[in-house]
């Protein structure tokens, strides 16, 4: 079994703890709610747009140190994205966190962002954490495809 | 048949050694070091239920009440005989009033289906409580949403037991029926469900109790309780999955129409119509789960053989035990569960969250739930999105418990702020 310190590494009990961009978006151009039935996680994804840029993204809501940690990680890495670049780091981190295949490489600054979020990937090594790791993922993809819809990780 | 020397060799509550008893588990011996504590998810299972359902289908195997052959007419007796062994078990008064099915939430959709959709109308009452796992929510709104029944339910008190002056105020001449667990999954909460169902009758409404969690852990005697209906699970109570329980009295059963069509439940079928068996194979279509039904008999065997009053015993002390280590622990808050807890510690650890928690407890080799335990509501309504919980068996001893309080200890150290 692996070491549980691997899954919980500092940087994921940091934010875990102390989790960033933890707040609402007054009036965001996109928000949508992720809510995981199994455990009764929830979180809200807000982003504000500028053009195809991320100018401003946070999130609240309720979950475990992973699905926390998670959320608070995204919403560091993703300020100042654009979608394109915000949709490329989801489906890598999707790929590593799942165990499937990663794809090309990242170009630079995002391979550098994607090397942020690695630590989170140690959930593939916990099948039933996955969808911890993903939800605020989810959430994100939804709000950007249809503003203000709510994603079960089902 | 197990040893005799299971029981009455240890001076301990229950009077059977948890130690010796592991024993009879091969999980144990396969998983060494392991402390399962959710047996309220689904119980381990003795090697005599295990090596019963690989004998019976090396050595008695055939369909049941079909062959003239007579392999099968051994098959049909051996069915039968769990059957009557399903009627010693809740001390049912006939052994036709038990229905073999899939498990608790198959026999409460079966009554809701059956029973309710007869004879309920729009404007009727369920009445249920605040302490019902999903099972016995989600039969009742479906009915409501196909005929316009009223779900009603009863709230809990400040302690966490059922508020026995506020349901009392609840039922009516609307009230139909009482559907109630006997014991709280996600809490431990005792229900007194002997007040429940003579409160119930006094208004005419029927009685349905899951007894999921109660049926491993107490003597259930449906006479003496006077209820309408009882429900268990085969797969808590020790035995194998798919099989379960309906207890129903027979002057309601006999009323009742099938809620499934098939082989089995006829007597006669044409192209234009069919006629129908008496309960229980009117409700029985289709080949029932024999070697399900035969290895349950053989875990009420089980049951018997180390006595359901030392059972009781066992899983109080083991409680009360439990609630002692868990309060010494800081930040954790017990769930709480009324004026009797027995065999669920449900609790909350300031700082860390349930997943993450049982998480760090399986690294320990501690296996816990953590979740809403298909009790969403009742969860929701203890201010809680989740819980951890412990569950017992008469497996576990002191140990586990101690063992579990370390776990938690090793938790908050990785948690602490």
């Amino acid at each position: 079994m692996m070491d549980l310190r691997e899954l919980y590494q500092d940087i994921i009990l940091d934010h875990g703890r102390h989790p960033r961009n933890f707040r609402a978006i007054e009036h965001p151009t996109h928000f949508a709610q992720g809510h995981n039935p199994l455990c009764g996680d929830r979180v809200t994804v807000y982003l504000t747009l500028d053009g195809d840029r991320i100018a401003d993204v946070s999130f609240q809501g309720r979950g475990c140190a992973i699905s926390t940690a998670a959320a608070s990680l995204m919403t560091e890495v993703l300020k100042g994205k654009t979608v394109a670049e915000a949709r490329a780091l989801f489906a890598q981190f999707h790929a590593r966190a799942t165990g499937g295949e990663p794809g090309p490489d990242l170009p630079e600054p995002l391979a550098e962002e994607m090397d942020r979020l690695e630590p989170l990937t140690g959930v593939k090594a916990y099948p039933a954490r996955v969808k911890c790791a993903t939800l605020s993922w989810h959430a994100l993809e939804a709000a950007l495809k249809s503003p203000g819809a709510t994603v079960k990780t089902e | 048949m197990r040893p005799a020397s299971l029981r009455r060799v240890y001076p301990g509550p229950g009077g059977f050694d948890p130690q010796v008893l592991k024993r009879e588990f091969p999980i144990f011996t396969n998983n060494p070091g392991l402390v399962f504590l959710d047996t309220g998810a689904s119980a381990q299972k003795p090697r005599s239920v295990i090596d019963r359902i690989a004998n019976y289908y090396s050595t008695d195997y055939a369909n049941v009440h079909r062959g003239v052959y007579r392999l099968s007419a051994r098959s049909t007796e051996l069915f039968e005989e769990a059957r009557e062994k399903m009627r010693a078990f809740l001390n049912a008064a006939d052994s036709r009033e038990i229905v073999f099915v899939r498990g608790a939430t198959e026999g409460i959709n079966l009554v809701a289906q059956s029973w309710g959709a007869t004879f309920l109308k729009a404007g009727d009452e369920v009445l249920i409580s605040e302490l019902e796992h999903h099972s016995n929510i989600v039969p009742w709104q479906l009915l409501r949403d196909r005929i316009g029944i009223r779900l009603v339910v009863a709230p809990i008190d400040a302690t966490g037991g059922l508020n026995l002056a506020t349901f009392e105020g609840l039922l009516s001449p609307h009230t139909r029926l009482v559907a109630m667990t006997h014991l709280a999954n996600a809490t431990g909460a005792l229900v007194p469900i002997e007040t429940v169902t003579r409160l119930a009758h006094r208004h005419g409404a029927k009685v349905l109790i899951d007894g999921c969690q109660a049926a491993p852990r107490l003597t259930v005697d449906v006479q003496a309780l006077d209820c309408d209906f009882y429900v268990f699970s085969g797969h808590k109570t020790y035995g194998p999955t798919g099989i379960g329980v309906l207890y129903g009295r027979y002057e309601l059963l006999s009323e009742m129409p099938p809620w499934q069509g098939g082989g089995e439940m006829i007597l006669n079928v044409t192209f234009e119509k069919s006629e129908f068996q008496d309960p229980p194979h009117r409700f029985e279509a289709g080949t029932p789960d024999i070697s399900g039904a035969i290895g349950l008999g053989t875990a009420i065997d089980f049951i018997e053989e180390l006595g359901r009053d030392n059972i009781l015993e066992h899983e109080e002390a083991l409680t009360g035990y439990g609630v002692d280590q868990l309060s010494r622990i800081p930040d954790l808050r017990l769930v709480e569960a009324g004026q009797r807890r027995l065999g669920i510690l449900s609790f909350d650890l300031e700082g860390v969250h349930p997943h993450d928690l049982a998480q760090v407890l399986d690294q320990h080799q501690v296996a816990v739930r953590a979740g809403h335990h298909c009790a969403q509501p009742l969860v929701e309504k203890l201010g809680l999105a989740a819980t951890t919980r412990a569950s017992l068996g008469v497996y576990n001893d002191e140990s586990d418990i101690d063992r579990l309080a370390e776990a938690l200890e090793a938790a908050r150290e990785m948690f602490a702020r």
